[in-house]
């Protein structure tokens, strides 16, 4: 039974007259890794800094813990915040930086001591105190930044595409740290980004936003088997993403071709979208097909091949281990749970 | 094929040494001759004639050796040189004070306006420094004379005049007017350029307005605050023209000592050997002052 921490309620934010946020609803709860994927100016950001106290919204609610704290400044938030290029402040040392939030609040300096060592611990900073900020690397940067949010143990802390900035190797070694240490410390992370293959590595949950609206809120599992609509299946991975006609339950027909399926209750003769993930999408010889194309181009992509199979009407995206060469004639089959039906350019 | 990639890489590698050509090495510093030349010419050799100067006798007619213009000017019995020096260090430091109470708020009001108020501001700030100095130090003189505009306006409304002219307090008012553009602009630059999200950390990690200029605009802003002094200490202590104009003559600065003895004493020695020392005041003012925002801020917490 988990407890619920912040909710926003029907949050809209207004820039001029442009509509950001178009009505948040969103709950999340205590010791949750929650990551709001979407999109550049979707709005994710926003959401953030509305959770974070730099915004007020135009109109809705944002309660944390029971209490409505929709107009309550930052700095009296137990909310802390880890900004996408660190914000550091270059005129302190490592030490000073880590220390700010504590001796604001007057902290004895032999507890702000231990913490501050205690933090640089746990962000594998041992000894980097005396330096100055200035002359950190990004990633070292990066946990300065994440040892001084954390040092005021807040209840949430709030990470804003905090690994955009760092190479891949690194962003993967700083996506475990981060689970790990959420999972150590047990509060709350809300985390944003655009790329989806963080959101489902490190999430709990994943909000999916477009345009100002959530698409989807579910687990990582669910948001990837599972996509609500077309924008979500199209964002969260790559998918083959075709127009057909749900003809009954458990039946659809697209390419003019019916395929068994496992979706019921969209009606009969419904318009659909017909989402199919390329690693779903199995080449099988010409005769055996449901389907039959010409291999288009073949990509090798390490763990597998990503090939393209024009059918005459619609271009297919297929991952396989096995490569069919370019040029070929190739049938493809399609089982019928990896055909996901949604309602056309639906919107939750 | 082999044989066209090879042919390509050739092609960039010629073009790479072009480039160079042009661009370093052999080329540029003949670029930077007329300026050096200029430099010569117009600020290294006067500096080297005037601390010439200032140990001759008579310059330029006799030019041996003698140290008399500098047992002159520090005449601890009558140290009316003295006086002098002291009375334009401290004009110069009550200006450059008043122009940095001022400056610095005014400076932080600016940058925390919208871009195109601002840019419109920091225009109509700069907009009387197009005017040529000696006019708006003229234009105060008519303001401030006994029958001037400000007067005028006072005895209309039936207040007692102000007698403001010729005091030295009209020689502070004209350098604070003349230099507040210079101590304004550093700052109101490097208060511009501090990321907003800085403020956001700190107001974050529980710091409220107060706190948030305390602890991290003003120590970020300092760089700026020393260019604004020393771009208003330095002219502020080497003025003559002010000191002339509205001080009537009765407080009598450095500079216009120094104009003094080229123009109308024609005492080159003396006028150089003030020259040096003022100029060695300078540079040991500006040493003093930190050089870089760490030492000012809040360092040595640790």
């Amino acid at each position: 039974m988990q407890k619920e921490l912040i909710r926003l309620e029907n949050v809209v934010k207004n820039f001029g007259s442009t509509e950001i946020l178009k009505g948040i609803n969103l709950y999340i709860n205590d010791s949750e890794f929650l990551t709001i994927l979407g999109p550049s100016g979707c709005g994710k950001t926003t959401t953030l800094r509305i959770i974070g106290g730099f915004e007020t919204p135009t109109s809705g609610r944002v309660w944390f813990d029971g209490r409505n704290i929709t107009q309550v400044p930052p700095h009296k938030r137990q909310v802390n915040t880890v900004f996408q290029k660190y914000a550091l402040f270059m005129h302190m040392n490592v030490y000073e930086n880590v220390a700010f939030g504590l001796k604001l609040k007057k902290t004895p300096r032999e507890e702000v001591d231990r913490r501050v060592h205690a933090m640089l611990d746990l962000v594998n900073l041992n000894g980097y105190g005396s330096r100055d900020a200035a002359s950190l690397s990004g990633g070292e940067q990066q946990r300065v930044a994440i040892a001084r949010a954390l040092i005021n143990r807040p209840k949430v802390l709030l990470l804003d595409e905090p690994l955009g900035a760092l190479d891949l190797k690194l962003r993967k070694e700083m996506q475990l740290e981060l689970k790990n240490m959420q999972k150590q410390l047990g509060i709350t992370f809300i985390y944003v980004t655009h790329d989806q293959e963080e959101a489902l590595t490190m999430s709990d949950t994943v909000v999916v936003m477009n345009h100002g609206v959530i698409q989807q809120i579910g687990t990582p599992i669910d948001i990837y088997n599972e996509p609500k609509n077309a924008f979500v299946a199209d964002f969260i991975g790559q998918s083959n993403i075709i127009s057909g006609t749900m003809l009954r339950d458990l039946e659809v027909e697209f390419e003019d071709r019916q395929f068994p399926c496992v979706d019921s209750g969209f009606g009969e003769r419904t318009p659909v979208d017909v989402v199919v993930r390329p690693e779903d999408v199995q080449l099988v010889e010409p005769a055996r097909g449901q389907l039959t194309g010409v291999v288009e181009s073949v990509l090798f992509k390490g763990v597998h091949y990503e090939m393209v199979v024009d059918t005459g009407s619609f271009k297919w995206l297929v991952q396989s281990t096995v490569a069919a060469p370019a040029g070929s004639e190739t049938g493809l089959f399609i089982a019928p749970d990896a055909i996901h039906i949604m309602k056309k350019g639906g919107v939750v | 094929m082999k044989n066209r990639i090879r042919r390509g890489k050739t092609g960039k590698e010629e073009y790479a040494l072009q480039v160079e050509g042009i661009g370093s090495r052999r080329f540029a510093p003949m670029l930077a001759l007329p300026f050096s030349v200029y430099m010569l010419i117009f600020i290294a050799a006067p500096l080297v004639l005037i601390v010439l100067y200032s140990v001759c006798v008579d310059p330029p007619g006799d030019m041996s050796f003698t140290l008399s213009h500098f047992k002159r000017f520090f005449d601890f019995e009558n140290p009316v040189y003295l006086q002098v020096l002291w009375r334009s260090f401290y004009i110069a430091v009550i200006s450059t004070a008043i122009c940095l109470l001022i400056g610095y708020p005014m400076a932080y009001i600016l940058s925390r306006m919208r871009p195109t108020v601002r840019n419109i501001l920091s225009v109509l700030f700069i907009l009387p420094m197009w005017m040529n100095f000696l006019l708006r130090t003229y234009a105060w003189m008519s303001l401030l004379e006994n029958t001037g505009l400000i007067n005028t306006f006072l005895t209309a409304i039936g207040l007692p005049t102000m007698n403001i002219m010729y005091t030295q307090w009209a020689v502070v008012l004209g350098n604070v007017y003349n230099f507040l553009p210079f101590m304004i602009l550093p700052i109101y630059n490097v208060l511009v350029k501090i990321d907003p999200a800085v403020v956001e950390a700190a107001q974050d990690l529980g710091a409220n307005g107060r706190r948030v200029f305390t602890k991290i605009i003003l120590p970020l802003s300092v760089p700026g605050v020393i260019s604004g002094i020393s771009m208003t200490f330095m002219p502020a202590i080497t003025t003559f023209v002010i000191s002339k104009l509205l001080g009537g003559g009765q407080y009598t600065l450095i500079g216009d000592l120094i104009e003094k003895q080229y123009k109308v004493t024609g005492d080159w020695g003396f006028g150089s050997v003030m020259s040096v020392i003022i100029m060695v005041l300078i540079l040991l003012c500006m040493n003093l002052m930190p050089s870089s925002s760490r030492d000012h801020a809040g360092g040595g917490l640790l």
